[in-house]
């Protein structure tokens, strides 16, 4: 359970006073389920509150990945101009998905997910994630494949294709558009949050060659301590026996680094792995930015247009006119309706963004903090380890 | 310790990492300070680097290109008087003050052409390199120099090695005539100098050939070294396949006392080759006792043990180098981790427009910098393990030279054999002839006669036989005598080895605890308030 933003919500640990509002949630005791191609992998989701919203003290319920996938897709839909909190890889690989690790990293990054949801102003009140939390599990199923089966109609998925290219382009290519927000500002963020990323993935990636060279380490190590012992195994007498403690050390030492590994891996690199996904969320956010820009800046210039040719008309076909000023006011309503969407998201993305630097601040420092911790205790039980059997070594004699 | 006696005629070793010229004055930490140096994680990409030490026949080149300080350079400079990790003297640098020479230094590479060829187009002839060898005796000042190019080391080993049958001999460089296609000529001309310089020192250390003509020879007289008996093969056999009719017929059926002193060796002594392997093979077939047998208990145990010992040190030698480059990855990963938080610390600070993004920078610079520091220490470290782990490497190079001692050892308790049996062949032969001879009436002139021949082929054959057991006598003594040695420098090796191992790993830690402590501390504030689940 990770407590990193809870404004709202508190450890059950600590003391509640007497009806202060709380929101607990924790994902927890993924269960493997189903055999073969459909197996699957289950989670508790603990809800525990006094908020009225909700139904009751506590709710148990049982979720799996494709259901957060469908609460994460439908905040993505609605509040348009929020960075959801990034969801962990799917990963569809067979061979990788069962692993011990990636399933308990998994469900790490599951429970920060709804955690950061509840600790979201807007996000914790919306039904959506009342239903995720609440609803029995038929009911999300149906919810779940009502959803999913909506979205695969043909047309849904020419749309989705064109989307996809539009948003490739407009982010990607977007110089090239002539439709595309340029403020400085704007640009300057595009560029910020497109190079962070690049900064970021490099880092992590780093991150993970480290969790993998301590492995690597500890494994070269316990080898070497056994080699060691069988040397001091032949020479006998008291070379024997310090041979074999400094041989005993390095096995020591090896199961430390194999700790330490994993460490690194729960508490520096998936918090790092976490940061790109948040900045890729941010992306997306810029992509939906982009569409409502377009959208916007079309249809004003389309009520521009118009507004011009319905002067012309005017004098000189008034019976046109009204027909078309009927339809020019439902325009002119749209446009402004877009206008309104497209600023929106500006000023929910202005929050958004001071919120983000804030709590990655935060996230990252908690990373850091661990980070130097592991390699601090590290360090001090090589030291210990190998001071303690100096003496030995030096008080040997050979002759 | 060999420091105090600095030669205030030699240029110090250079800062930049030159190795050309090692002398007794530098001390090791002088010099991985400067090798250090010269490589910022944050400058340099990993240029490659010679693979370990040509001297030693194991580990194949692929799997441990190291970076600099190059394995072999780092090896090398640990001279016989390098600084132990304790301050007490260590037991090379101990051997090394007891050895006949004061001073050895194998120096300046310069090619030469060879004499004999012709160039038609300039520039073109075959050359080789030669080294300056310069060397001072104990007890004189007068320091000598002579040029000598690597064949010249080649005949050096090829003379001690039938000078001291039964020592441990220390082995010599390699050709490696692959390698020095493939290489650099630069790089391998650099790792193979440091061989040479190594191999001098070990000689002059051993105790029965440190003061040898041999070795003297080598480094005082200038001049080309005069060829060793037996060179090249197709001379060698023809010079044995013109004596061999005449041994067939009998006319030179013995072997020269001064012949049976050498193993048989190519073609000058086909004939006794052909003997002897018919011996050993009658003793290990027809399960025919030979005469003399191999009866040292002592000996065989000892033997045994060496065997058992050679199996664990090949096997933790492999070991070492695959520390040695998790050790090195872990450096060199820690480092780019490093270097991408700098990266993206400048980054933040450059474009920060919430006061957040300016403290998350300032906590990314403190990771950074621990990062860095705890990799160069890593590196450092790195090339302290080389050092010490590489008396493992040695070792294997000095079951190279037991092997052949024992050899020579077997080989001349073959000779012994061989003739014992020719003995006893010519003994029974004689006994028919004169069965033969005494049944005829007055005497057989010509029998008789043979009689006569064949009891002087036996009593020069009884000599060859004895000057043939000296020989097998004085190989065991020296055996015997050399593994005593090798026991006690083995234990004292080892010990040291590990010694100087332990010692820099604490040393190493300690350095960085401190530095990962005080980020911990930095940012200790993000540390999480309650006391959820510990991972």
């Amino acid at each position: 359970m990770i407590s990193t933003e809870r404004s709202q919500s508190q450890s059950p640990r600590s003391p509640t006073a007497a009806g202060a509002p709380f929101l607990t949630i924790s994902v927890t005791d993924p269960v493997k389920m189903g055999t073969g191609v459909q197996s699957y992998i289950s989670y508790r989701v603990i809800t525990k509150t006094n908020l009225p919203e909700f139904e009751g003290q506590e709710k148990i319920v049982i979720r799996r990945y494709s259901d957060f996938e469908w609460l994460h897709d439908r905040l993505a839909e609605k509040y348009k101009g929020i960075f959801i909190p990034p969801l962990p890889e799917k990963n569809a690989v067979e061979k990788f998905r069962f692993s011990k690790e990636f399933i308990e990293m998994r469900c790490q990054a599951l429970d920060l997910f709804v955690n950061r949801i509840a600790s979201h102003p807007e996000l914790k009140q919306t039904e959506d994630f009342r239903i995720f939390l609440q609803a029995d599990e038929e009911k999300m199923d149906r919810a779940r494949s009502y959803e999913t089966g909506i979205f695969k109609k043909p047309s849904d998925f020419l749309q989705m294709f064109k989307d996809v290219q539009s948003k490739v382009s407009d982010v990607v290519l977007g110089k090239e558009k002539p439709v595309e927000e340029s403020t400085p500002e704007y640009e300057k963020l595009k560029n910020y949050i497109f190079e962070l990323e690049n900064h970021l993935a490099e880092a992590q990636k780093q991150a993970f060659r480290l969790v993998k060279r301590h492995r690597e380490l500890g494994q070269s190590l316990a080898d070497f301590g056994k080699a060691i012992k069988l040397l001091g195994a032949c020479e006998g007498d008291s070379l024997e026996k310090v041979f074999s403690e400094v041989g005993s050390k390095s096995e020591m030492l090896s199961v430390k680094l194999q700790r330490e590994a994993d460490n690194l891996l729960f508490h520096f690199e998936e918090p790092l792995k976490d940061y790109v996904r948040s900045v890729q969320s941010i992306k997306a956010t810029m992509v939906d930015r982009a569409n409502a820009f377009r959208q916007h800046f079309d249809l004003d210039q389309e009520r521009k247009y118009k507004e011009l040719n319905l002067e012309k008309l005017k004098f000189m076909n008034p019976e046109k006119f009204s027909e078309t000023e009927v339809e020019f006011r439902e325009l002119k309503a749209d446009s402004e309706e877009a206008t309104k969407r497209f600023e929106h998201i500006v000023a929910v993305m202005e929050e958004e963004l001071a919120r983000f630097q804030e709590q990655k601040t935060a996230d990252i420092g908690l990373a850091f903090h661990e980070f130097a911790k592991g390699q601090a205790k590290l360090a001090k039980d090589i030291a210990d380890a190998w001071r303690s059997v100096l003496p030995k070594l030096e008080a040997c004699s050979t002759s | 310790m060999m420091s105090s006696t600095a030669l205030p005629d030699l240029p110090a070793g250079d800062g930049d990492g030159d190795m050309e010229t090692l002398h007794l004055a530098a001390t090791t930490t002088s010099d991985y300070a400067s090798v250090a140096s010269t490589f910022d994680p944050l400058i340099s990409a990993s240029p490659p680097s010679p693979p370990t030490p040509a001297a030693f026949p194991l580990s194949p080149a692929s799997s441990s290109f190291v970076d600099p300080p190059s394995y072999a350079d780092v090896a090398a400079s640990s001279s016989p008087h390098s600084a132990s990790a304790s301050s007490s003297a260590s037991p090379r640098s101990v051997r090394a003050a007891a050895s006949e020479y004061t001073f050895i230094a194998v120096s300046d590479p310069a090619p030469e052409a060879e004499p004999a060829a012709t160039s038609l187009v300039p520039g073109s002839s075959p050359t080789y390199i030669t080294y300056l060898v310069t060397s001072a005796r104990r007890g004189e000042h007068r320091r000598h120099a002579v040029r000598r190019r690597f064949r010249d080391f080649v005949t050096l080993a090829d003379r001690l090695a039938e000078a001291f049958r039964g020592h441990f001999v220390p082995p010599r460089p390699d050709k490696n005539t692959v390698e020095s296609q493939v290489m650099q000529r630069d790089e391998f001309v650099a790792q193979r100098r440091a061989a040479l310089e190594r191999y001098l020192w070990r000689l002059a250390e051993h105790p029965a050939i440190g003061p040898s003509d041999e070795l003297r020879v080598f480094l005082q007289t200038e001049g080309k070294m005069p060829l060793p008996s037996s060179t090249d093969v197709a001379s060698r056999m023809l010079d044995g396949a013109a004596r061999l009719p005449r041994q067939l017929l009998g006319e030179e059926t013995v072997a020269t006392p001064q012949d049976v002193v050498q193993p048989a060796k190519g073609g000058r002594d086909l004939l006794r080759i052909f003997k002897e392997l018919k011996q050993s093979v009658v003793s290990d077939w027809a399960g025919v006792k030979p005469p003399l047998v191999e009866e040292d208990k002592e000996f065989l145990e000892k033997k045994q043990k060496l065997q058992d010992w050679e199996q664990q040190l090949t096997s933790a030698s492999q070991q070492a180098e695959a520390l040695v480059k998790a050790q090195q990855d872990m450096g060199e990963t820690m480092g780019a981790l490093g270097l991408a938080f700098i990266k993206l610390t400048k980054f933040e600070t450059e474009e920060a427009l919430y006061d957040s993004q300016r403290i998350r920078a300032a906590d990314s610079k403190h990771i950074a910098t621990a990062a860095v520091k705890a990799s160069r220490a890593c590196r450092d470290l790195n090339t302290q393990t080389v050092k010490y782990l590489d008396t493992l490497h040695e070792h294997l190079g000095i079951m190279l030279s037991v092997h052949t001692a024992f050899f020579d050892r077997s080989s001349a308790l073959l000779t012994v054999q061989t003739l014992m049996s020719d003995l006893a062949s010519l003994q029974s032969r004689i006994e028919k002839l004169e069965a033969a001879a005494s049944k005829i009436f007055g005497g057989d002139r010509a029998r008789l006669r043979k009689v006569e021949e064949l009891r002087e082929t036996i009593r020069a054959t009884e000599d060859a036989k004895c000057c043939a057991l000296r020989e097998y006598e004085r190989i065991k003594e020296n055996n015997r005598s050399e593994l005593h040695r090798l026991d006690q420098e083995r234990k004292d090796d080892m010990l040291e080895m590990l010694k100087g191992y332990v010692a820099s790993q604490a040393a190493y830690a300690e350095k960085i605890v401190e530095g990962w402590e005080t980020v911990e501390e930095e940012t200790s504030g993000y540390a999480r308030k309650t006391d959820s689940t510990a991972w």
